[in-house]
């Protein structure tokens, strides 16, 4: 059984996060340097942290696997960061941040996580702007606002469709400055391979430099994993290509708890795949729900040109089925009811995947200029990939993975059960429940990296000597020498298949098994497949040149084992929660109306796996959820 | 669709490298350029031969890590398109592709078209931001600034560094790139006061990289898969100027942020 103390604060929420930090030990500016912190990635909680730490006096250092650390995938997030700045004067306020963020989660969340990234979320928009983030702003000069999915209030800060961006190198350049001042190293081309722990801490990690291949070994008193989130295990998502779930994944099998792995968001809005050989799924902002309307012919036999459909046979589904928030519905909704229309046959474009976005309505309001200007690269984006012009003929969109809600189990200081490890970002599970709203993504990163654990490390760090365990300890030679011996067995197999067409193969299994929908006879189903597939893999792998040398072959092989031994836990998780909520809909929990029907009797907890072992089945334990300060309720977008 | 390749081949940063063809057959046009690559390495992979290494990881135009010269252009044929954004429908049936790494000595090869770009983040380094520490910061509407600044400075952030101004330049300058981020900063009321010395400081690393000096070519502004305007470049020159004008009397010896 695993020991998981969340260390909750007691108390009013208000008031949760304040007494908290006035409760936490702290390191003094002269002993900071003593201390070496390494953080795993640099996307926007990976870079915020490093450069916040280091800015303290902390000895940092930082690993990317990319050429820069500007490249992590947080860049590619297009619509924008909420803050509960009430501008608009629309009853805005971390209240009602904190009240939208827990619904969309369907209350699979801790309450004072949440209750924190709200009231955390108005001092990131401060933050950004003073580091040159060129916001949108309003003529007056103040800055502008839109509205995203599952919320009534406008309340997300943009950069055109190119708020990741924007964000990252906000944060990037934050990190640059302290590379520079030298509180900060950076490891660019470097992967980690393994965290090394020694009597229950950690003591650092094990890593392989991708242009030479060296094997070596980094001792350090905590480490900081931001390695982002795990979509790719369905092999297409909207993740760049290089997102793989490997830093979690070995933590967890070194004894860290993973927490609700099967919580997977499908975003609604992707450009629908075009053939085999698609290699990823590129997303549309869902920011384009504001002004765009969805739809599918009423007909399963329609063969017109959209324009030549007439009103009356256009099927909006969406705002028939929810009229109060129409097509503003949250991502879950959205694409299951995507699915479900595709399903019946009513899909539209070559494969009949696909669903009408059409921005029409929208045109023939404000004018073509306006709304090209508003989502200007958006609508050059999909012109690009389809040749289609999104002024002259509706977008086609079909939901894709997207974002991963579960991830590494942490308390409230998103520590890990194993002590001195913490998870920020993506690939920690605190805040979003069952499924994220949009544009919440950004925020959490963030709040983790500015904000949260620049405090809440130096309470680990104070209570412990700084350099106790250096590399000569034996567990670094034997992680060492289990990196190795498992590259040495990748090429030791010598069959004819490559890594990318298993990749592939996972991809489909779990898209089947344990997608959009997930039932007990189709995860039983994943649950005998993956095994196979893995057995294939390891019989018939075939892996072109050698480990000492550039090979992005071998990284990829590297990383594949880790997806298919998780993708066996994530259905492992979806089979054990029997019910349905947010993003986790099983055939056998929802409405007539094919909503999900959630059971807080049975799974109001967080389901945190333990690893027991090769080939083993991995042991379930429980963090049960309180609802003191927001009570249960259904979650209705319908009245 | 049927092509062919020419494709730079060079197993280490110490090997000479050469060009070496390749054959593809069965090329579907809705393939984007790497997905046509990805079928060039299967096809490698299995005939045991050693896939082409190169860089890529969002395949969608916006981490900047793609990096291939394509007959001739950094980036290939299409205007503000990023290699990843490429599609096989832009080329013809039967066409000879000429592929090749970012052609810089300041970007010296690491293995076939990955090359080393850390050169970029070293002009970052240099002043490529504005001195911050996290924590509490004055409330952003306090400060109002004007629409038309905000989205000038947007133009010039979009910037990826992807390093292809480097590769188009006939002297191999990193102008355009150090001068996107230079505006970027210099724009905002923000930024205003780093905004000279980060403007020597900046240039002065790019020159100590080794890359070559601008002489208005604007070949860069041609092949930028951003279209970042060489008037960012201007903007730079100017501040560099008054810099070097203007040079502040040193009384406490170098000055850093508290």
């Amino acid at each position: 059984m695993l020991t998981l103390d969340s260390k909750l604060p007691s108390g009013p929420i208000q008031d949760a996060w304040t007494n908290h930090k006035n409760n936490l030990r702290l390191v003094g500016p002269k002993n900071r340097p003593k201390y070496k912190i390494i953080v795993i990635g640099s996307g926007l909680a990976g870079a915020s942290a490093a450069a916040s730490m280091g800015a303290m006096g902390y000895n940092v250092e930082c690993f990317c696997f990319q050429d820069s650390p500007r490249r992590a995938h947080s860049i590619a997030a297009q619509g924008g960061i909420n803050a509960s700045k009430n501008y608009r004067n629309d009853g805005d306020s971390t209240w009602r941040l904190f009240y939208d963020t827990q619904k969309g989660g369907d209350y699979r969340a801790r309450e004072q996580n949440v209750y924190r990234l709200a009231e955390l979320s108005t001092a990131i928009i401060d933050q950004a702007v003073s580091q040159g983030v060129p916001f949108a702003r309003e003529y007056g000069g103040k800055l502008a606002n839109r509205s995203f999915g599952g919320v009534l209030v406008e309340r997300t800060f943009y950069c055109r469709g190119e708020t990741g961006q924007q964000l990252l190198l906000g944060a990037y350049s934050a990190l640059e400055e302290q590379i520079a001042a030298k509180t900060v190293k950076m490891h660019t081309r470097t992967e980690m391979m393994d965290v090394v722990v020694v009597d229950g801490k950690v003591r650092g990690i094990v890593v392989r430099n991708l242009e030479t291949g060296e094997i070596s070994s980094h001792a350090a008193d905590a480490v900081v994993l931001a390695s982002g989130g795990y979509g790719n295990v369905f092999y297409l998502s909207t993740n760049a290509k290089g997102c793989n779930v490997t830093a979690n994944f070995r933590a967890y099998r070194r004894g860290a708890g993973f927490a609700n792995p099967c919580f997977t968001q499908i975003h609604p809005t992707s450009i629908p795949a075009s053939g085999q050989y698609q290699s990823k799924l590129t997303l549309m902002s869902e920011s384009l729900r504001n002004d765009g309307r969805i739809w599918v012919p009423r007909d399963a036999n329609e063969k017109r040109a959209p324009a030549d459909i007439p009103e009356s046979e256009r099927y909006y589904y969406l705002e028939e089925r929810y009229p109060r928030f129409g097509n503003l519905v949250p991502r879950d909704v959205a694409a299951r009811n995507a699915k479900d229309v595709c399903d019946k046959g009513l899909g539209v474009g070559p494969t009949g995947y696909g669903v009408y976005l059409d921005f029409a309505a929208a045109i023939e309001e404000k004018g073509a200029a306006a709304v090209k200007a508003k989502y200007a690269n958006l609508f050059e984006m999909y012109q690009r990939i389809t040749a289609d012009d999104p002024v002259e003929t509706p977008m086609r969109i079909y939901p894709a993975v997207h974002y991963t809600m579960g991830g590494l189990w942490v308390d409230y200081n998103l520590m890990t059960n194993v002590d001195g490890l913490y998870s920020i970002g993506e690939s920690n599970f605190a805040d979003h429940g069952a499924n994220r709203l949009g544009a919440s993504s950004l925020m959490q990163c963030l709040a983790d990296g500015y904000f949260i654990i620049p405090v809440t490390i130096g309470d680990f760090l104070s209570r412990n000597d700084p350099g106790e365990v250096t590399t000569d300890h034996p567990n670094f030679a034997q992680a060492e020498n289990e990196v190795k011996e498992q590259i040495n067995r990748l090429f030791a197999v010598g069959g004819t298949r490559s890594s990318q067409s298993f990749h592939r193969e996972l991809g489909k299994i779990m898209w089947e098994h344990c997608g959009i929908s997930r039932s007990e006879s189709s995860l039983k189903e994943g649950l005998q497949k993956i095994p196979e597939l893995r057995e294939q893999f390891w019989k018939n792998l075939k892996l072109p040149g050698k480990a000492n040398e550039f090979n992005q072959s071998l990284e990829h092989a590297g990383r594949m084992i880790d997806f298919l031994d998780f993708g066996e836990l994530m259905c492992h998780d979806a089979l054990t929660r029997d019910e349905s909520c947010g993003c986790h809909l099983r055939e056998e929990h929802q409405t007539p109306e094919g909503e999900a029907k959630r059971d807080d009797d049975n799974f109001a907890f967080v389901s945190v796996f333990e690893y027991a072992g090769e080939g083993k089945k991995p042991e379930l334990n429980k963090e049960p959820l309180a609802f003191d300060a927001l009570p249960l309720a259904k979650r209705n977008y319908k009245s | 669709m049927k092509i062919s390749l020419h494709v730079w081949r060079q197993s280490s940063r110490d090997d000479r490298g050469g060009m070496k063809e390749y054959q593809l057959d069965d090329i579907s046009p809705e393939m984007s350029f790497l997905e046509m690559m990805d079928c060039l390495n299967e096809q490698l992979t299995q005939n045991g031969e050693e896939p082409v290494a190169f860089d890529h990881d969002c395949r969608e135009g916006v981490c900047g890590m793609c990096s291939m010269v394509i007959n001739g252009e950094a980036h290939g044929p299409k205007a503000e398109t990023t290699t990843c954004q490429l599609y096989m429908r832009h080329f013809e049936d039967g066409a000879q592709i000429y592929i090749e790494p970012w052609r810089s000595s300041a970007f010296p090869v690491i293995k076939d078209l990955v090359v080393d770009r850390s050169a970029f983040d070293r002009i970052i380094q240099a002043g490529g931001f504005i001195s911050n520490h996290s924590g509490p910061k004055p409330e952003p509407n306090s400060i109002p600034i004007e629409p038309e600044i905000a989205e000038q400075a947007l133009d010039a952030a979009t910037c990826i560094g992807c390093g292809a101004c480097v590769a188009a330049c006939p002297n191999g300058s990193a102008m355009l790139f150090t001068a996107a981020k230079a505006s970027h900063l210099g724009l905002l009321p923000q930024g205003q006061t780093e905004r000279y010395s980060r403007a020597k400081t900046m240039v002065n690393q790019m020159e100590e990289e080794g890359f070559g000096s601008c002489r208005n070519y604007a070949e860069c502004e041609a092949q930028c898969p951003k279209g970042i305007s060489i008037a960012f470049i201007g903007q730079l020159n100017s501040d560099y100027l008054k810099a070097s004008l203007v040079e502040p009397v040193d009384r406490r010896g170098e000055m850093h942020s508290q």
